[in-house]
């Protein structure tokens, strides 16, 4: 009964110039409040889709969603996003970009300097109090994503919704990111639903890995456990012979059970 | 010296900047960042280097000139145009009787025209703009129209408009109108249908009210477009203005130019031709700088 989200006999088809295209079908999952889970799978497999879905970005073509037992209507501030390309608004600073979605939470019942005292902790949870004033052109990829990042968590989400947050940056960005947001999903207890194409991110981050079948009419293939004891450090994990399985099966699965044919 | 020479400063300051066109004036790349002062020499060289090819231009300019002027006879050299200037300038604005007045007045009286005409237009064009960017059906209904009307000369809207409002001035100023129009309108569509999806996608999730979707997101994004679409339609004003108060008659430059042609004072066409230039490059400057100062990308 304690399922933050509840996604029952969810399909997605979209009507193309070629016909009618499915891209999911019989998706049921559960997410439980302060789980993290990865929506993981080869490219095409509709990991995205499901999550536009939990956003309420898209509505499903069958079947239902549910956010605390009630049908999700559209997109709202309740179920953040953090964009694959940080989506940062360019006309704004930092500050600013987080201060919007802020605002619009809390702006009705808080005075200016508690919003602001919002934005500020939320700028220094990622460690980017020092780049407040300057506009997204003006730093680097990896600090756009953590103002993306602070503007979803200064929300104060019931449930943080990442698209491929870190698919856009180099491999030691990734990696000083992923350990940051361990950090501050340890923190903040969040709700969490990840999208990634990344092994290694999946299982170092996560409670759970939902592992996708290919598409089209992608569904559910199996969900892995991954019940390594929390903080995770990535030198010790590297180590770690179940860290190694928990991979391996991840790998299994999406390089043998389902391998893209001329991918 | 001559007019032309005087003039120099205004000219090359005005051809450093790369010309945009219509569409690419968003994609420009941010101004260059400030040079250390060990690179001064460096500068010096970059200066020389914009302000020696446009001398050599108007140096040429004014050598065909004097030759043609030497040549055809009715046609005053760059001295005799100088002269005329002096005398011109000393005292542009006066005013003998509607039809002589100083050439300030009269450039003053097309500005006006001008203003009037594309402020109307921009009124009109920018918020229909945004709604054929935004609504597809408004864009299938309108784009036709627009695309049978947009290529008709706007002197050729000239008779409506005296038919219309019985007078000449505001007629000129309606062809100022219907010529400043279509680019703001196709221009602000433009902007707004290349919106990233993204950005309103972070209005959705973040629960933007739909003023907040449009000041705090829709028009910071559209305004490079719109602006590139003012700029058009401001240069195309200031051309057809010319024209229109030639047919029409009564202050402006465009009338003077005429005026001064049946008086068969060359020189003063001449004049006429340089002052119409640089207003239109101001303008032009004016409006290239405003755009700077408020489109993100270059900030």
């Amino acid at each position: 009964m304690n399922a933050l989200v509840r996604i029952e006999k969810v399909g997605q088809t979209f009507d193309t110039k070629s016909g009618r295209f499915t891209a999911l079908r019989d998706i049921d999952l559960e997410i439980r409040k302060g789980e993290v889970v990865s929506l993981i799978g080869h490219s095409g497999c509709g990991k995205s889709t499901l999550l536009n879905l939990i956003a309420g970005l898209t509505l499903p073509s069958t079947g239902v969603l549910l956010c605390e037992e009630r049908e999700i209507p559209g997109p709202g501030p309740e179920r953040a996003v953090v964009f694959q390309n940080h989506s940062l608004l360019p006309w704004m600073t930092c500050f600013e970009n987080v201060m919007l979605g802020v605002e619009q939470v809390f702006g009705h019942k808080e005075g200016k300097t508690k919003l602001k005292l919002r934005v500020e902790e939320a700028l220094a949870m990622v460690h980017m109090e020092h780049a407040m004033h300057k506009y997204p052109h003006e730093i680097s990829g990896g600090m756009k994503q953590r103002i993306g990042i602070a503007r979803a968590f200064a929300m104060e989400p019931k449930i943080l919704l990442m698209d491929e947050p870190f698919g856009a940056l180099d491999a030691l960005t990734r990696a000083a990111l992923q350990d940051e947001l361990n950090g501050v999903m340890a923190k903040t207890g969040a709700t969490v639903v990840m999208v990634t194409h990344d092994v290694d991110e999946a299982v170092l981050l996560s409670d759970r890995i939902v592992m996708m079948t290919n598409g089209p009419a992608a569904t559910i293939g199996e969900i892995l456990h991954v019940e390594l004891p929390r903080p995770r450090d990535r030198l010790v994990l590297a180590h770690d012979p179940a860290f190694a399985e928990y991979r391996a099966a991840v790998f299994e699965f999406l390089y043998r059970k389902q391998l893209k044919k001329a991918a | 010296m001559s007019t032309v020479v005087a003039l120099k400063p205004v000219v090359a300051a005005a051809a450093a900047p790369p010309r945009l066109a219509p569409t690419t004036a968003a994609a420009e790349p941010p101004p260059p960042q400030p040079v250390s002062h060990h690179e001064a020499a460096g500068r010096l060289r970059d200066v020389l280097r914009n302000v020696i090819p446009p001398i050599f231009g108007f140096g040429l300019l004014l050598g065909i000139w004097a030759l043609v002027a030497m040549k055809a006879g009715a046609i005053p050299g760059p001295g005799q145009t100088w002269v005329a200037a002096v005398k011109l300038f000393a005292d542009p604005f006066y005013r003998n009787g509607p039809n002589d007045q100083g050439i300030g007045w009269n450039v003053l009286a097309s500005l006006q025209r001008v203003g009037i005409g594309f402020g109307v237009a921009a009124a009109i064009g920018i918020p229909m703009g945004f709604l054929l960017g935004r609504f597809n059906f408004m864009n299938r209904m309108l784009d036709p129209i627009i695309s049978l009307l947009r290529p008709v000369s706007p002197l050729a809207w000239l008779p409506i408009g005296l038919l219309v409002f019985k007078k000449a001035d505001p007629a000129a100023t309606w062809t100022i109108f219907i010529c400043s129009i279509w680019p703001m309108i196709l221009n602000t569509a433009e902007g707004v249908r290349r919106v990233p999806q993204d950005y309103l996608n972070v209005a959705r999730v973040l629960g933007l009210p739909e003023t907040k979707v449009i000041t705090r997101i829709l028009f910071p994004a559209v305004l490079p477009y719109m602006l590139t679409g003012i700029r058009l339609s401001i240069g195309t004003a200031w051309l057809v203005i010319v024209a229109a108060e030639m047919l029409t008659g009564g202050v402006g430059i465009g009338f003077w130019v005429w005026d001064e042609w049946n008086n068969l004072k060359v020189e003063h066409i001449v004049i006429a031709i340089f002052v119409i230039g640089i207003v239109g490059l101001i303008l032009e400057q004016m409006l290239l700088l405003l755009a700077r100062r408020f489109s993100y990308e270059t900030r």
